[in-house]
């Protein structure tokens, strides 16, 4: 196992294979590049790869990657967040309340949003850390508190669960864009002139590429996934993150404010949620009582399939990202590919469980532990 | 380490392998994906996957039923991009809510898809998106007729309990039930959840606590075969009125020995069936029935069960 150079005798000797496999974006990569070469292999020409196959796996990792990067700082500080989809929910809800039925500014309705949300989120944080509660328990409180919020305040104000119009009640703001809009459209509709993307053939959009730009939604998981990098790896306050999900008495004894970093972490999450929420609501136009059921379970399938672990204090933000980008790859893919999609969440626990097996031996050469 | 790594890959590509494999046995020729807004959990939509099959296997076509696995419509709209981007001959998909549903459902209409909208919607938001038609049982005016049904049978209150809240095309049915009979809806329509004990505790807890409600009218099998069973625990079954929306093998049987007066079939196999046949005659021949086909509402007794009960689940 050992190519031995010109070493330190006082630094153990460790062998490049170890060096690269105790990363924890190990499991991620070998992941990625394994799952692009199943579905290149097996559903090439099954439209997955043309320009328009391509933005919906995209987009679909993108939203995964925008919860993942939360749930996973969260988790590394030691801490789960059972509410995220209920959050999202919730958010997509109260934008449609404020916005719509009560006619404020889209702005103004995004914002307090923002403020009502990782207000919640805080709460999540402080019940955490002054109860000494496991945050499992907690948050899944808040899990049923926010989907049952989401249901009721529509039903009494507008007898119905889906709220729609926000997309015209939207129309001219100027936060509204940040969240909803494409970018890059010229780039697309040249590429469609030149026929390398897709064109409509019928219709009002006769001539308009069939992609016609980057969602913000691609945007804004490309920004927290650079910022979260950022924080955990460049940053005292990423140090602190990782000390506190390690071993909080052990951090709290060298002077890491670990309530604070918990709580903080609390609100991140309810803000990824609530990015989330307010481009899918955004795009589509109408919030629904039953939107985000279940995705705090993706988020945490894409941070553990990105190597992060469930205990705490290990983890990397760039594993998160690979771990959504391979679910999103899997669950649209398995579509392309034609698997019966009664099998779909077969293949799910599959890959889970394969991920959590690897990640297993990756700490395990870490730890040392047999 | 590298070899248990291997084995581990080859034994998933093997396995998928053979799965990719049970699915390949498709028929040559045309294809067409159906796209259905229903969870997992709900086994009203698998007579939809038996009358697609059969369609399928009819016409000589390939046929494929997509959902979304936990019915979140969002996830939904991204399945139809995806049906879109895998270039099939045509779309079959409902509206569940015309907000979400309708982008990319009109996108995939103007790359050249034709696209039939089953099971939920409306006539204008059909003309709309830019379908070919619509197969389906309109709905208040099934839950209208089911009203007057019932009002000609004395009854001048009810419950209506909903499984399914958050489809406002379904809680039209409600609507109109309350409309036919000539009363106010207001809180007569429960939020019944989707699970099975839940909705018979809520429904057993909502007639103990206004008993002088005169019928139950549920939505469907998830909510009626709790609702059955809530009735018979509190030994009302064939005391209260109760009507419910489409079939399943436990309705059936409430027909039969009368927990339940009637039961509205809106036909789900030919909102499958009919769509494919019309898709492939379309690509083939050039020819399209002029009209939007309503599959319902038939109204299914204790007198007219041979058939039903036969097929119930399966067909029916």
């Amino acid at each position: 196992m050992s190519d031995a150079t010109q070493t330190d005798e006082r630094i153990k000797d460790i062998s490049r294979l170890r060096k690269t496999l105790i990363r924890p974006e190990l499991g991620g990569i070998v992941g990625t590049i394994a799952v692009f070469t199943f579905f290149l292999l097996f559903a090439f020409d099954s439209g997955m790869f043309n320009a328009q196959g391509v933005m919906n796996w995209t987009v679909v990792s993108a939203q995964f990657v925008i919860i993942a990067v939360g749930a996973c700082l969260l988790m590394i500080s030691g801490e789960f967040d059972l509410s995220v989809g209920s959050m999202i929910g919730f958010a997509g809800m109260m934008i449609a309340i404020f916005g719509v039925t009560l006619d404020w500014p889209m702005w103004s309705a995004i914002l307090i949003t923002f403020a009502i949300c990782i207000a919640f989120g805080a709460l999540n944080g402080y019940i955490v850390v002054r109860t000494g509660l496991p945050s499992f328990i907690v948050t899944l409180a808040t899990l049923f508190i926010l989907r049952g919020f989401t249901i009721f305040i529509p039903q009494t104000l507008e007898r119905k669960t889906i709220i729609g119009g926000i997309r015209e009640a939207a129309e001219g703001d100027w936060l509204a864009p940040v969240f909803g809009s494409k970018i890059f459209g010229g780039l697309f509709q040249w590429l469609g002139d030149m026929g390398v993307i897709g064109t409509f053939t019928r219709g009002n959009r006769t001539g308009e590429p069939v992609v016609d730009g980057i969602p913000m939604l691609i945007i804004w998981a490309l920004l927290l996934v650079a910022f979260g990098h950022i924080l955990l790896t460049r940053t005292r306050f990423g140090n602190w993150i990782f000390a506190s999900g390690g071993d909080a008495d052990a951090a709290r004894n060298s002077g890491v404010p670990v309530n604070k970093v918990k709580i903080l972490m609390f609100m991140f999450t309810a803000f990824c949620a609530t990015v989330f929420a307010t481009c899918q609501v955004m795009e589509f136009g109408s919030a629904g009582a039953d939107r985000g059921l279940l995705k705090e379970f993706e988020a945490i399938i894409a941070v553990v399939i990105g190597g992060a672990l469930l205990t705490g204090g290990y983890g990397s933000v760039i594993g998160a990202a690979l771990g959504a980008l391979i679910f999103g790859v899997v669950q649209q893919g398995l579509f392309f590919a034609g698997v019966e999609s009664s099998l779909f969440r077969v293949f799910l626990g599959v890959i889970l469980l394969f991920a959590v097996i690897l990640n297993t031996y990756i700490r395990r050469i870490i730890t040392g532990e047999r | 380490m590298t070899s248990i790594l291997k084995n581990i890959a080859l034994a998933a590509t093997v396995a998928t392998t053979a799965l990719l494999g049970t699915t390949a046995a498709q028929a040559e020729g045309e294809k067409y994906i159906l796209v259905s807004h229903a969870p997992d959990s709900d086994s009203w939509w698998n007579t939809i996957k038996n009358g697609i099959a059969l369609a399928g296997e009819q016409m000589d076509v390939e046929v494929e039923y997509r959902n979304p696995p936990t019915g979140d419509l969002a996830d939904m709209a991204r399945i139809i991009e995806q049906a879109a981007a895998s270039q099939p001959d045509g779309i079959i998909t409902t509206l569940a809510d015309f907000d979400v549903l309708s982008g990319p459902i009109r996108a995939a209409v103007d790359q050249g898809i034709n696209v039939i909208i089953m099971n939920s919607g409306t006539p204008e938001q059909v003309r709309e998106v830019g379908a070919l038609m619509f197969v389906g049982q309109p709905e208040y005016d099934a839950g209208y007729a089911a009203g007057l049904r019932a009002k000609g049978d004395g009854i001048g209150s009810f419950v209506c309990v909903n499984h399914v809240i958050s489809n406002t095309v379904v809680a039209e049915r409600c609507r109109g039930f309350a409309d036919g009979l000539g009363v106010d809806l207001g809180s007569q329509m429960i939020d019944s959840g989707q699970d099975p004990a839940e909705i018979k505790n809520r429904v057993t807890a909502y007639l103990t606590a206004n008993p002088e409600t005169d019928a139950i009218l549920t939505l469907g099998p998830t909510s009626a075969d709790p609702t059955i069973a809530a009735v018979k625990e509190m030994g009302i079954a064939g005391d209260i009125y109760f009507g419910t929306f489409d079939l399943g093998t436990e309705i059936v049987n409430g027909i039969k020995d009368g927990t339940i007066n009637w039961g509205i079939d809106q036909q789900p196999f030919l909102q499958a069936y009919l769509p494919v046949v019309v898709l492939t005659n379309y690509d083939r021949y050039g020819v399209l029935p002029g009209n939007n086909i309503n599959s319902g509402p038939g109204f299914v007794t204790k007198d007219a069960l041979g058939k039903v009960e036969e097929f119930a689940g399966q067909y029916r």
